[in-house]
């Protein structure tokens, strides 16, 4: 079995794993660490001990490549349009990290796309980004963002023609997808990536995601099996001119070969979609601005002053846990570690004090502008703007000027 | 009906802060808590048992969780909210595991929870007397022990993507997401382990009704209203539904049932498939990200404030 080693010779009692640890998975005793049953081996104490007394031991089989590695290629995109058939602005965005690591590995960039024949068909256009080859499939059955049906393609192509690195949107449809690929292929998965880097000489995905809510980061890779995949928030990456701009502009891209590959006839959906309410007003994790409110708002009453500024800035509203849980916004609204997570180019924070459950969803967030009156306010630690105040005056006065200007 | 849900346990929400000076994280007061997705979804169950139960009909809502033995209180917890069993994978095995390695040990132990020994009585209704005959039929396992409780299991469980059983639960219920780990695959990995029909974000049920459930869930597109055949796994939002508090009674009755807890090899398990061996991605380094040290206090008069960050507006592109 594997487990957490302390080598007693070299451990002297200092107690950094101790407090490393997140889950009280190792405790010092007589001054020798004696790790608990909460270890989940994740490595924190390994790092954080100055003596390197520590150790996590693999089992053989573990280490054993369970495949050949080299029999692998390629780095693949999974592409997803929207409800009017369009690509999503996150393929674009994963297209251009595929593109800067398949430089460094010396591999091509694949893009796979699978559309229904009504809809405006977007494989050309994803052909003119930069990628060798579309792998394109046009079918009734991919009509709905179904993951199942697109699980079974994409595992018999990923079988067929063998990808070293799968990358996925990490939107509802990709978050769901994802795992069903991975599971089907026995294969890693990391979720939410917000750095992904490559090994030139193993190929290996280097994808960099937060833990703990963000307070920390952790480093993942996938060793010994293949494809690697990761899911990418929207927003995380920008996508480079030359990929949005599509062939000849800028470098002298060549536009891709665009394959058509067929789904197997057997694969049936088995979710029948019986209607679809579209999604009213913005969403706020697409929501380029957005504004967020929190308790120092004071009382429900002042909430119309910030929907009315949301409006003048021609942003989206959003608002911290408590807020919803006092019935002042809907769930939809929610902003943080069990609402959404946002990526907002201008993010307006008004009387949020910043827990940190709310600062795991804004970490994707470009400018972030916070008022508040209190200026030892967590929220401050991420804000590149402080204005520390009263949060109904500086609202107040902001409508002001905004109605002015118009 | 039998309904299986999957919940883990996740640090209570205020927990998991770093000391801002030593970037340690500070663990004052260890308390676990069900991750709120999976209570939203052990509601939903008991309230499709309630509504069974008012018609007459059987229905068996069993709580299962992979973690450390103190994870049983949390699943007793949920018996004492009116779940008909619990079962906890416990196993210094089953440590280290990621998504891949989790969700095959889930479904070692919905195989287990469809078993003969764990299934029969309870699906027949008797339910409680059932999970406390199973309790004093399985004391909790000592770690690494691999000796079968006082119940026997049919034939091993194959350790890959068998077609679905006539064993296994109609439902599968599970949070769309834990608080800590936040990745949402354990569902449709399960799902996919069994080659089951899957719907994430499910944000109300409909209907259950002819072998089909009607559901409500969220997507890219907006919120679609979907119908899908039984066997099925839902992932659920935490709005779904409010959990109810443990009755008096049920408590009582919950603190004479013992929860079982098996080990890796209790629920044949294959090693290689579980916990750190099992698991493909592994964390190479982690570190405390860089804040953003750089925040610029906006001073002088409020309106001065106000046209600073209306510039600021600008610049992002208003």
């Amino acid at each position: 079995m594997s487990g957490l080693m302390v080598d007693a010779a070299r451990c002297v009692g200092c107690k950094r794993c101790e407090r490393a640890c997140a889950f009280g998975g190792i405790v010092v005793e007589g001054r020798l660490a004696r790790p608990t049953d909460a270890c989940t081996l994740c490595g924190g104490c390994v790092e954080a001990c100055p003596v390197d007394a520590i150790a996590i031991e693999r089992d053989e089989a573990s280490e054993r490549p369970g495949r050949n590695l080299s029999a692998y290629r390629d780095i693949w995109v999974i592409s997803q349009v929207d409800a009017e058939g369009a690509l999503l602005p996150v393929v674009f965005e994963l297209v251009g990290k595929a593109l800067e690591l398949a430089e460094a590995r010396g591999c091509q960039v694949v893009a796979v796309l699978g559309e229904a024949g009504r809809v405006p068909r977007q494989a050309e256009r994803l052909a003119a980004t930069g990628v060798a080859e579309v792998i394109h499939a046009v079918d009734e059955r991919l009509a709905h963002a179904d993951a199942e049906v697109f699980a079974q393609w994409i595992c018999a192509l990923a079988e067929e023609r063998r990808p070293e690195t799968m990358l996925f949107g990490a939107t509802a449809f990709g978050r769901e997808l994802a795992p069903r690929v991975a599971v089907r292929l026995q294969t890693g998965l990391t979720a939410d990536c917000t750095a992904l880097d490559i090994d030139p000489k193993t190929g290996a995905l280097l994808q960099t995601r937060p833990a703990f809510g963000g307070n920390l980061m952790a480093t993942i890779e996938c060793p010994a099996h293949r494809p690697q995949m990761a899911t990418v928030r929207p927003g995380v990456f920008a996508a480079p001119e030359c990929v949005t701009a599509g062939a000849g502009a800028g470098a002298d891209l060549a536009a891709g070969i665009i394959t058509q590959a067929l789904l197997a006839p057997e694969v049936a959906p088995r979710v029948i979609v019986l209607g679809i309410e579209p999604v009213t007003g913005g969403s706020i994790a697409q929501a380029e601005r957005l504004v967020v409110v929190g308790r120092g708002i004071g009382s429900k009453k002042n909430l119309p002053l910030v929907e009315r500024l949301a409006e003048l800035l021609h942003a989206e509203l959003g608002c911290t846990r408590p807020l919803v849980e006092a019935g002042w916004l809907d769930y939809a609204h929610q902003v943080g570690q069990t609402g959404a997570a946002v990526a907002p180019k201008l993010l307006v924070s008004i009387g949020v004090s910043g827990a940190i459950q709310h600062l795991a969803g804004i970490g994707g967030a470009e400018t972030v502008i916070a008022i508040n009156e209190d200026a030892a306010a967590p929220i401050f630690g991420v804000a590149d703007y402080a204005v520390v105040g009263d949060a109904v005056e500086v609202v107040t006065e902001l409508i002001a000027q905004l109605e002015a200007r118009n | 009906m039998h309904i299986v849900v999957c919940v883990k346990a996740v640090p209570s929400s205020t927990e998991v802060k770093m000391d801002p000076v030593t970037h340690t994280i500070v663990r004052d007061g260890r308390e676990s808590v069900v991750n709120p997705f999976d209570a939203a979804a052990l509601e939903v169950a008991l309230a499709i048992k309630d509504e069974r139960a008012a018609a007459g009909e059987g229905c068996r809502v069993s709580v299962l969780s992979m973690g450390i033995p103190a994870t049983e209180a949390l699943l007793r917890d949920g018996i004492a909210r009116g779940a008909s069993d619990a079962l906890l994978l416990s196993d210094r095995a089953f440590a280290g595991a990621d998504t891949l390695a989790t969700s095959y040990a889930l479904s070692c132990g919905i195989r287990e929870l469809g078993s003969a020994g764990m299934g029969d009585a309870a699906a027949s209704g008797a339910s409680e007397q059932r999970a406390a005959a199973l309790g004093s039929a399985a004391p909790g396992i000592p770690e690494g022990g691999t000796a079968k409780p006082g119940y026997a299991v049919p034939g091993a469980p194959e350790h890959g993507e068998a077609a679905p059983g006539p064993s296994l639960p109609d439902l599968i219920l599970c949070g769309k997401m834990a608080v800590d780990g936040d990745t949402a695959q354990i569902g449709p990995e399960l799902a996919g382990l069994f080659d089951m029909p899957c719907v994430t974000d499910v944000r109300e049920l409909v209907a259950i009704e002819r072998g089909r459930v009607t559901v409500r869930h969220a997507t890219d597109v907006g919120i679609e209203l979907v119908e899908v055949p039984l066997p099925v796994v839902l992932t659920v939002a935490k709005d779904i539904a409010q959990p109810r508090m443990p009755s008096i009674a049920g408590v009582r009755a919950a603190a004479g049932v013992p929860v079982a807890v098996l080990s890796a090899a209790c629920v044949q398990a294959d090693p290689a498939r579980s916990g750190l061996a099992g698991s493909p991605t592994q964390v190479v380094r982690s570190f405390v990200p860089e804040r953003s040290d750089t925040c610029e206090v906006l001073e002088g008069s409020v309106p001065q404030q106000a046209a600073r960050i209306i510039a600021l507006a600008e610049e992002a592109g208003l």
